[in-house]
C-alpha cells in the first residue's frame, strides 16, 4: 500500500516538476509547482514527518507560491509577452544545467547509506524530537539562519526603497 | 451664531481607550444587540395589515342599485370635481331591455379613473348626486405597467349580491348632509 | 477489528460532513434572519414556518440558475477554484475533538475523526490553500475585477494568517501541546484559556473574521460596492459554493475558536451533577455546539455592528498593530510560564 502511494507520489512529483518547465503560461507553471509541493509533503507523510509535512505545506505551497502567484497574475504575463531568449543564453543554460545534473549526482552517490538511518528512527520528523534536535543540539545554526533571513529582509527592503540618501 | 447647534472642531488626540477601539466596539454592539429585542417595525403584510382609519380613501367603487343596475347617469360631475383630473367618461343613452343593467336613461358607457393620477381626495364621491361613486378601504394594488393602473368599469363597478360595504363612508349623517340643499356647503356650490 | 474501525470512521466522516453542510445552509438563513431582528424587521418568513425552508429554497434557486462560463477563460481553472474553496473548508472540520471518547461494550469510539499530533498545524495548511480556490477563480475569470478582488483577498488572507499564527504559538507555549484534543481535554473546568490568553484571543478572533472574509473586512467580496469581488463573473452553483463555503468556514473557526480558547466539549461545574462518562460526553457534544452557535451568532452581531475597513486601514491593523502585538504576546506568556513555572 504505502508503495504505491509512493510510486504514485512520485510519479506525480516528477511530471508536474516536468510541467512546470514545459508549460507556456506562468501561472500555470506555478500552479505545477504547487502540485509538486504537495506531492512532497505527501512523501513527508509516507517518512511519518508530518510536522515536516504540515511546515511544508503552510511554507512553501501556503505562503511563498502564493505570492509568487500574485506577482505572476500582477506582471501579467503570457504566451505573446515571452521573451524570445538568444542562442547564447540557451547554450549558458544547457551547460548550468549540466553541471547541476553532475552535483546532483554526486550527492545522491551516498543515498544508500542514509536509507538505514531513516529507517532505524521512525518517529525523527514527529514534531516534539524535531524540536528537541533544533533547539538542543543545532540551536546556533537554527538561530543563525535565522538572522540571515532577517538580514535578507532587510536588504530586501532597502532595495525596494526609492530614496537612498 | 443663529443657533447654539455649532461645534468648534478640535483636532485632540484620542486617548489610549479610545485609540484600542475596544470600549466602542463593546458599546456598538450592545446598542445592535437592544435592537434584537425591541419590537418590529415592519409586519407581516399580506398575513397582518396595518389599522387604517375609519375614514380612509382607497381604491374606488361604481355602486350598482338594490336590482343590480348601475346608478352611474355619465352626468360628470366627478370628473369636474376632480383636482387631478383621473377621471374620464363617454356617456351612451339606455337600449330598450336594458333596464335592469342601467337604472336611469343614461349611462356611462365608459369610465375610467387613472388610479396613477388619483390623489384619493374624495372630492369624486362628495360631488356625486346619485350615490354612484364611493371610496372604499381597499388598497389599490401595485403594476408593472402604466396602462394596467388605468381603471376601467370591469374593475371599478361592484358586482350585483356581492357587494362592497361602504357603510363607513355613507354614514347618515352624510346622507343627510348630502340630501338637504340648505345647506351652506351645497348653496355655495349652486351659486358658483 | 479494522473493519469495524473503518466502518466507524467513515460514518463519523458522513456525519460531520453532513453536520458542517446543514448548519452553514442554516447559518445562511440565521445570518438574514439575525440581520433583519438587529435592523427592526422581520427577516424571511414565507418559506415554511417561520421561514424554516428558505436555505432549501435558496439552494434550490442557486441550483435552477444558468450557468455562465465566460468564453476566453481556462474552464478547467474556472471549475478548480470554487471546489477549492469548498474542499478546503470541509476537509478543516477533520481534527476538532466534539466530545471526550464514548465507550459501548467496552469499546472507546472517540468523538472526533482523527488526532493528528500536528492539529493546529494541519488547520493552518488547509486554511492557506484556501487561498487558492479565491486566486485561481479570480485569475480564471479573466476579468481585471475579477482578479484585483483575487489579489485583494488574498493580500488580506496572508496577511492575516501571520498573525494568527503568532497568537497560536503563544497558546501552544501554554499548553505545550498542538493536538487540539489535548488542548481541549487540558481545559477541563475553569481553565479555559481565555482566561490565560485574553490577547492572544482578540488577536485570533479578529484574525479569524479577517480569513472567513466577513464584515469588518469583508473587502474581498463587498456584495455591492467593489462589483462582487474574486466571484464576479461567477453564476449558478460554482457562486453557491463560495458563498457556501463561507459559511462552513465560519462554522469551522467557531468551533476551532470554542476549542482553543473557550474549553471546547468542556463545561464548568458539570462533573458534579453528571458522572455517567458517556452522559457527560454527550454533554460535551451538546456545550460544544451551544458555543459554536454562540460564536456564529457573534459573526453575525459583528457585521451589523462594525463598518468596513478601507483597505489600508486593514493592511495598518494587520502588519503594524496585530503581529507586534502577537510578538508581545508570545513574550509576556514566556515570562509568565517562567515567573509561574506553569
Amino acid at each position: 500500500m504505502t508503495l504505491y502511494i509512493f510510486y504514485f507520489l512520485s510519479f506525480l512529483a516528477v511530471l508536474s516538476a516536468f510541467m512546470v518547465v514545459y508549460s507556456k503560461n506562468p501561472v500555470h507553471s506555478v500552479l505545477y509547482l504547487i502540485i509538486t509541493f504537495f506531492s512532497i509533503a505527501g512523501h513527508y507523510i509516507l517518512l511519518n514527518a508530518q510536522f515536516l509535512a504540515a511546515v511544508h505545506v503552510i511554507v512553501y505551497a501556503g505562503a511563498i507560491m502564493v505570492l509568487f502567484l500574485y506577482v505572476i497574475m500582477m506582471l501579467n504575463l503570457n504566451k505573446d509577452t515571452e521573451a524570445q531568449k538568444s542562442n547564447y543564453l540557451k547554450l549558458a543554460a544547457t551547460v548550468a544545467g549540466g553541471i547541476f545534473m553532475i552535483v546532483f549526482i554526486g550527492s545522491l552517490k551516498g543515498v544508500e547509506k542514509i536509507e538505514n538511518l531513516s529507517a532505524a528512527n521512525q518517529s525523527a520528523g514527529l514534531i516534539k524530537n524535531l524540536g528537541q534536535v533544533l533547539y538542543k543540539d543545532y540551536m546556533l545554526p537554527f538561530e543563525m539562519a535565522s538572522i540571515l533571513f532577517l538580514s535578507a529582509m532587510v536588504g530586501a527592503v532597502m532595495l525596494g526603497k526609492n530614496e537612498l540618501k | 451664531m443663529l443657533t447654539n447647534r455649532s461645534k468648534v472642531v478640535v483636532n485632540k488626540q484620542m486617548s489610549f481607550m479610545e485609540r484600542i477601539y475596544l470600549p466602542a466596539v463593546v458599546g456598538g454592539l450592545m446598542t445592535t444587540i437592544k435592537h434584537l429585542f425591541r419590537k418590529k417595525t415592519t409586519i407581516d403584510y399580506p398575513k397582518e395589515k396595518r389599522e387604517i382609519s375609519e375614514n380612509y380613501r382607497g381604491q374606488h367603487i361604481l355602486k350598482v342599485d338594490e336590482n343590480g343596475a348601475e346608478r352611474c347617469t355619465a352626468c360628470g360631475l366627478c370628473a369636474v370635481s376632480c383636482p387631478a383630473e383621473a377621471i374620464s367618461m363617454t356617456a351612451a343613452e339606455r337600449k330598450k331591455g336594458e333596464e335592469l343593467k342601467y337604472r336611469e336613461e343614461k349611462y356611462a358607457a365608459v369610465y375610467e379613473i387613472n388610479m396613477l393620477r388619483c390623489i384619493f381626495c374624495g372630492l369624486c364621491e362628495e360631488a356625486c348626486p346619485k350615490e354612484a361613486i364611493f371610496l372604499t378601504d381597499r388598497l389599490v394594488p401595485v403594476s408593472g405597467e402604466r396602462d394596467a393602473m388605468i381603471y376601467g368599469k370591469d374593475k371599478l363597478t361592484e358586482k350585483h349580491y356581492n357587494e362592497v360595504d361602504i357603510s363607513k363612508r355613507q354614514t347618515p349623517a352624510v346622507l343627510a348632509f348630502k340630501q338637504n340643499k340648505q345647506y351652506q356647503h351645497n348653496q355655495l356650490k349652486q351659486t358658483r | 477489528m479494522v473493519s469495524g474501525y473503518i466502518i466507524y470512521k467513515s460514518i463519523m466522516v458522513v456525519v460531520v460532513f453532513l453536520i458542517g453542510l446543514g448548519i452553514a445552509a442554516y447559518s445562511t438563513y440565521a445570518e438574514r434572519k439575525v440581520a433583519a431582528f438587529l435592523q427592526d424587521r422581520l427577516g424571511p418568513n414565507k418559506a415554511g414556518p417561520y421561514g424554516l425552508l428558505q436555505p432549501i429554497a435558496d439552494g434550490v434557486k442557486m441550483f435552477m440558475k444558468e450557468e455562465i462560463i465566460p468564453d476566453v477563460s481556462n474552464k478547467f481553472l474556472f471549475i478548480l477554484g470554487p471546489c477549492i474553496a469548498m474542499l478546503t473548508a470541509c476537509m478543516t472540520g477533520v481534527v476538532i475533538p466534539w466530545s471526550t471518547p464514548i465507550t459501548i461494550n467496552g469499546v472507546s469510539y472517540p468523538l472526533q475523526i482523527t488526532d493528528i499530533n500536528i492539529g493546529i498545524l494541519y488547520v493552518f495548511g488547509v486554511v492557506s490553500i484556501g487561498v487558492y480556490g479565491i486566486m485561481i477563480g479570480g485569475w480564471a475569470s479573466n476579468n481585471k475585477f475579477s482578479l484585483l478582488g483575487a489579489l485583494r483577498a488574498s493580500a488580506q488572507m496572508i496577511s492575516y494568517e501571520i498573525a494568527m499564527g503568532l497568537s497560536i504559538i503563544a497558546l501552544v507555549m501554554m499548553t505545550g501541546t498542538i493536538s487540539l484534543q489535548e488542548i481541549a481535554a487540558q481545559q477541563s473546568g475553569w481553565h479555559w484559556n481565555i482566561i490565560y490568553q485574553p490577547l492572544g484571543f482578540l488577536i485570533f478572533i479578529t484574525c479569524a473574521f479577517a480569513e472567513c472574509n466577513r464584515t469588518p473586512f469583508d473587502l474581498p467580496e463587498c456584495e455591492t460596492e467593489l462589483v462582487g469581488g474574486y466571484h464576479t463573473e461567477y453564476s449558478s452553483m460554482k457562486l453557491g459554493f463560495y458563498l457556501f463555503a463561507e459559511y462552513v468556514n465560519m462554522f469551522i473557526s467557531s468551533a476551532i475558536i470554542s476549542t482553543l480558547y473557550f474549553g471546547g466539549y468542556n463545561m464548568p461545574l458539570i462533573g458534579r451533577f453528571v458522572t455517567d462518562p458517556n452522559m457527560l460526553s454527550i454533554l460535551g457534544v451538546v456545550f460544544l455546539f451551544a458555543k459554536i452557535f454562540f460564536f456564529i451568532f457573534f459573526f453575525m452581531w459583528i457585521r451589523w455592528t462594525i463598518p468596513r475597513f478601507r483597505y489600508d486601514q486593514l493592511m495598518h491593523l494587520g502588519w503594524r498593530i496585530f503581529i507586534p502585538l502577537s510578538i508581545l504576546n508570545i513574550l509576556l506568556t514566556g515570562a509568565g510560564i517562567l515567573f509561574f513555572n506553569r
